[in-house]
């Protein structure tokens, strides 16, 4: 039988306030234990609640990212459960009135299409704290330990409607969500500390039927390549399941990265009831033409706008503009590269070549980049006007790398890198290399007309080992083909 | 000097004639001698309360003083006090020291006032009669076999009894005014969002406010001068102009017109009770006051609404008392459940347990719409009959319960009972309205005292129309005889 | 409406309280009478009334987002009932 999947995600965003959503502590991330929970963020009696402007704020934004509605009444609910990493005992969220409305983000298939996933809502509300189990700290036999420092972070939960079909639309997803909340300034985006985790909702059914089949939500993955990997696993375990005669159960499952095993969460003991109800601690949340209008004048371009903008203006490909304006960071270095280099296609390829491959390597952020992009457009201006080849050009950029020096031009002169493009001293070269090769240049002018052009590379090859990768390659072909084909 | 008011102490520690050490000590004297059968309080603080007075005094010689310097208080065990234990009248909370001061005694504390110790309050504010303390139940003193009123009972209590110049309380369905009326002394409700509730330990967050409880209108105008005000750490304390409210205590109440909810008068209300309310109103009638018939016609859906909403949130802002992070733990927990279960068990009292176990129930799954949503509709046509009412008068009078203090024990067993005697005072703190009640007389030998209702923010005429009744009446200047 | 014995077992559980077998029947017939008391609200006609929350039409003001809160740990978990290294402790979290 032919199956068809569908998933629906929720994402946990970090906002990158300085401050938690109630408190004034500290969010940044690595404190040692509780030093960042202050009173709001342990319940302690008595203690209430005030709202950060710059979550609303930051919420907002994301809003008008993704074309949604912005609820003008916010209210915030209580979600009440227990849980030792739940201090108060409930967490302050939202349901009936979610700040952001229905929305959508478009993303791009590998055929080149693109295809729009509808965003349901996204809500407000704050992160609960960390359960620190055996062995990650010298706890007694049998007990966690509870950190509160994450608790009371600024979330927005963002929830799709269940419009994507496979892992590779999901991740796809996940990336350009990454890239958009990032662009926004509204999320560090470190997917290793936890600022963005997924929640992925699978369900299979037979392909051509209408109803959805049962699905399973597997929790806070936190990266692309763990989601890829959760979902595949999930769809295979559903579709053997169901061919096996079996049904697949509502339930919540964990999928561990490292291991690579995904498994049903314990069974809660009873169904959850969480007794939502407007929280009485906190008023509605009013936004107003002023505060949406300014925030509106705030906006940066967001990635569709730009990628639009770096095929029309640098006549980039598809493909280059929708990696070059993945991310606010990648975007401003390619721009700086083009302002310094007046190249955007060079830009372009060294950016997605060699820079990146060099910052994957060492896995350093293209912010924190050795070679800057004044440095970058630099060296591809010496690319341009034929200063050094291509191939020098590499050694350059390795320099520069290096941190030898802080110029293209620097490395150039120091390493005396100039190429050779007087025809003269090229000339005399070439003359010293047909001499020393009598025989291939006779070899040559026997040939067909046809093999020549691949018996050329040799004497190409020589009269650049000789200047030592200098010679001007455009210059050292045409000559070599005037004095060869006499 | 323990029997003179706050107004009448302040001038007497301005002039020289006591200081604030002298007048500490006989209150601690007083508590140590009276309070052993009363129970109106938690905690003592002697110490600190003489540091206080110690400091008060210099402060008074150093010319920088204030209506309440030196002046010895007690305050409702509810407010968080940084290095003494508040305790909330529960066992669960009998070892909790807040490691931070309440905006409400903050403020106390930085007008110069003593505070002599913590009074013994229904656990987590939750009854009439303050019989639900893991402290043991508080005496009336005007007569030892009737209950103080609840839940600020140790505070009215205390203040009947001259154990202390005047006290904090909290009123989430009348528990400032009840058992103020119980006691035959003066309390005010204010509005809701005029006083701080930060460090002030939450039963039901919409309904809750503190305020002052003291032997006169009078001197409930100097509390609240201190009390009321913005704070920036409670979202729901409104920024509003606060006034002297001691400046328009002397106001003619010629033309003033009373409404009189005639379902405030109907069955059910004692007899006597009733007759001592209308020669108060009588009285406001002298005192050149129209009084005219009026109608709160949701007026008895007040006890449904309030125990639906009160229990509601209580059940909600009562789970962080988990055994966690503070408060009382069980021993030997076998796994989290357990945790959770016995540590709650143990340190929760019969009538919490039993509120939030009404208030999880009705917020649970297929319930919520048929309970809690109708009570909030509710709410609002409660409110709304209140602010109707206001178009044809400016204050509303009534009695504050419907018997004078009934016997310790006698409504135990049936909470029923006991929620319906909270009939004519819910519905104030439902509409978010300021009420304060004053001494008006005696029913069954017992104070009976008079609830005047006003429009948001009107503290300042509710005080006046109080002081006024105080100046041609002396009601207010009774106490007990203590033996 | 009634709530019967296994109906308050139920609710207590969820509120994380215990009530002892033999007080059971008791509570369940207390619990019952206080929402036979408060269901006499049902009687009244509210469609179309907006629910209130806050009895005064008041908003939220909004914090600016600045750090105001120092490490206070220490303080903060003066009254914990076990602490160890900085973290409040619990018998074993499963997931």
């Amino acid at each position: 039988m032919q199956w068809e999947t569908v998933i629906g995600l929720e994402i946990h965003v970090q906002l990158a306030t300085k401050t938690k959503i109630f408190s004034g502590a500290s969010t940044a991330f690595g404190a040692a234990p509780n030093t960042q929970a202050c009173a709001v963020d342990l319940g302690l009696p008595g203690i209430l609640p005030v709202v950060n402007e710059e979550a609303i704020n930051m919420a907002i934004k994301f809003g008008l990212g993704i074309d949604a509605e912005i609820n003008r009444v916010n209210v915030f609910e209580r979600k009440n459960y227990f849980y030792p990493d739940l201090p108060k005992g409930y967490q302050t969220t939202q349901l009936e009135k979610p700040i952001v409305g229905a929305g959508h983000v478009d993303i791009t298939l590998a055929d080149g299409s693109t295809k729009s996933i509808r965003i349901h809502h996204a809500h407000l509300e704050e992160d609960a704290g960390k359960s620190l189990h055996e062995g990650s700290f010298n706890g007694e036999h049998g007990m966690s330990g509870i950190d509160l420092n994450r608790a009371g972070t600024p979330l927005i939960e963002i929830v799709t409607e269940p419009d994507i079909r496979n892992a590779e639309e999901a991740v796809a997803f996940a990336k350009k969500l990454h890239s958009i909340v990032t662009t926004l300034g509204i999320c560090d985006g470190d997917m290793s500390q936890g600022s963005m985790r997924f929640d992925v909702n699978v369900s299979v059914r037979p392909k051509g039927q209408k109803e959805f089949g049962t699905r399973t939500e597997t929790k806070n993955l936190n990266s692309f390549k763990f989601m890829e990997a959760a979902i595949f696993k999930e769809v295979e375990r559903q579709i053997d399941l169901i061919e096996d005669g079996g049904t697949v159960i509502q339930e919540t499952r964990l999928y561990n990265g490292d291991t690579g095993e995904a498994r049903s969460m314990r069974s809660k003991e009873e169904a959850n009831d969480y007794r939502y109800f407007p929280c009485p601690d906190l008023l509605p949340v009013i936004i107003d033409d002023s505060r949406l209008e300014k925030l509106k004048a705030e906006m940066p371009e967001m990635p569709d706008a730009k990628k639009a903008r770096f095929i029309a203006d640098f006549g980039l490909s598809d493909y280059d503009a929708d990696i070059l304006s993945a991310d606010q960071g990648t975007a401003n270095y390619f721009e700086a590269t083009v302002r310094a280099s007046d190249d955007a296609k060079l830009s372009a390829n060294w950016i997605m070549g060699e820079l990146s491959r060099s910052l994957n390597q060492n896995s350093i952020a293209i912010s924190a980049s050795p070679v800057t992009a004044e440095m970058l457009g630099g060296l591809i201006k010496r690319i341009k006007d034929n200063t050094i080849s291509g191939k020098i050009a590499k050694e350059v950029f390795e320099a520069l790398w290096q941190g030898e020096c802080n110029t293209a031009d620097a490395v150039i002169e120091k390493k005396g890198l100039k190429q050779v493009t007087d025809t003269g001293a090229i000339e005399a070269m070439i003359d010293d290399v047909l001499a020393n090769n009598a025989r291939q240049v006779e070899n040559y002018r026997a040939a067909e007309e046809d093999k020549r052009g691949k018996m050329i590379g040799f004497f190409v090859g020589q009269c650049m080992k000789a200047s030592k990768g200098k010679a001007n390659p455009g210059l050292v072909n045409q000559i070599l083909k005037q004095k060869l084909d006499g | 000097m323990y029997d003179k008011t706050i107004a009448e102490q302040s001038r007497a520690l301005a002039s020289g004639e006591i200081s604030s050490v002298e007048l500490t000590q006989t209150y601690l004297d007083r508590i140590r001698q009276f309070d052993g059968d009363i129970n109106s309080f938690i905690t003592v603080t002697e110490t600190l309360a003489l540091e206080q007075a110690a400091a008060a005094d210099q402060r008074r010689a150093a010319g920088d003083a204030h209506a309440m310097t030196g002046i010895p208080v007690a305050h409702k065990d509810l407010f968080c006090t940084q290095g003494v234990k508040t305790s909330c009248g529960s066992k669960m909370l009998d070892n909790f020291i807040a490691p931070y001061e309440s905006t409400v005694t903050g403020k106390f504390r930085d007008a110069g006032a003593v505070m002599l110790g913590k009074t013994n309050m229904d656990e987590f504010a939750m009854g009439s009669s303050n019989e639900n303390s893991h402290y043991g139940p508080v005496k009336n003193p005007w007569d030892k076999s009737a209950i103080p009123g609840g839940s600020s009972g140790g505070s009215a209590a205390a203040v009947a009894a001259l154990l202390a110049a005047g006290a904090t309380g909290t009123d989430t369905g009348g528990s400032i005014r009840q058992p103020a009326s119980h006691c035959g002394i003066t309390g005010l409700k204010p509005t809701y969002g005029r006083v701080s509730r930060w460090g002030m330990v939450a039963y039901a967050s919409s309904l809750d406010q503190a305020g002052p409880m003291t032997r006169s209108a009078e001197d409930a105008a100097i509390m609240l001068n201190t009390m009321a005000g913005f704070d920036n750490r409670d979202s729901t304390c409104l920024d509003h102009d606060v006034p002297d409210y001691t400046a328009t205590l002397n106001d003619a109440l010629e033309g003033l017109t009373i409404g009189l909810p005639k379902e405030y008068f109907a069955a059910g209300l004692d007899s006597e009770v009733e007759q001592q309310i209308r020669n108060a109103i009588a009285e406001y009638e002298k005192l050149g006051a129209n009084v005219k018939e009026i109608s709160l016609p949701n007026a008895r859906l007040c006890i449904p609404a309030y125990y639906v909403i009160a229990p509601a949130e209580a059940s909600s802002n009562l789970s962080r008392f988990d055994g966690v992070r503070f408060g009382h733990r069980c021993e030997d927990p076998k796994d989290l459940m357990d945790l959770y279960i016995r540590s709650r068990s143990e340190g929760f009292g019969e009538e919490v347990k039993r509120r939030i176990i009404v208030g999880t129930y009705a917020l649970s799954a297929g319930y919520y719409d048929a309970y809690y949503r109708k009570a909030q509709q509710i709410r609002r046509l409660i409110r709304d009959d209140f602010l109707n009412a206001f178009k044809e008068c400016d204050v509303i009078m009534g009695p504050n319960a419907p018997t004078s203090a009934f016997d310790i024990g006698s409504m135990s067993n049936d909470p029923v009972a006991m929620y319906l005697s909270d009939i004519y005072t819910l519905s104030v703190n439902l509409a978010g309205l300021p009420g304060l009640s004053v001494p008006a007389g005696m029913a069954n030998q017992r104070p009976v005292g008079l609830q005047i209702i006003g429009q948001h923010f009107d503290e300042a005429r509710l005080l006046n129309i109080g002081h006024r009744f105080q100046q041609a009446t002396d009601w207010h200047q009774k106490s007990p005889a203590l033996v | 409406m009634a709530i019967d014995a296994s109906g308050v077992k139920k609710v207590a559980k969820l509120a994380r309280l215990s009530i002892d077998d033999d007080a059971v029947e008791v509570t369940a017939a207390t619990i019952s009478s206080i929402l036979e008391l408060v269901d006499s609200m049902q009687a009244v006609d509210t469609q179309g009334v907006e629910p209130l929350a806050h009895p005064l039409d008041a908003i939220q003001r909004l914090r600016p987002d600045q750090v105001t809160e120092e490490n206070q740990r220490e303080q903060l978990q003066g009254c914990a009932p076990a602490v160890e290294e900085g973290l409040f402790l619990v018998p074993r979290v499963i997931e």
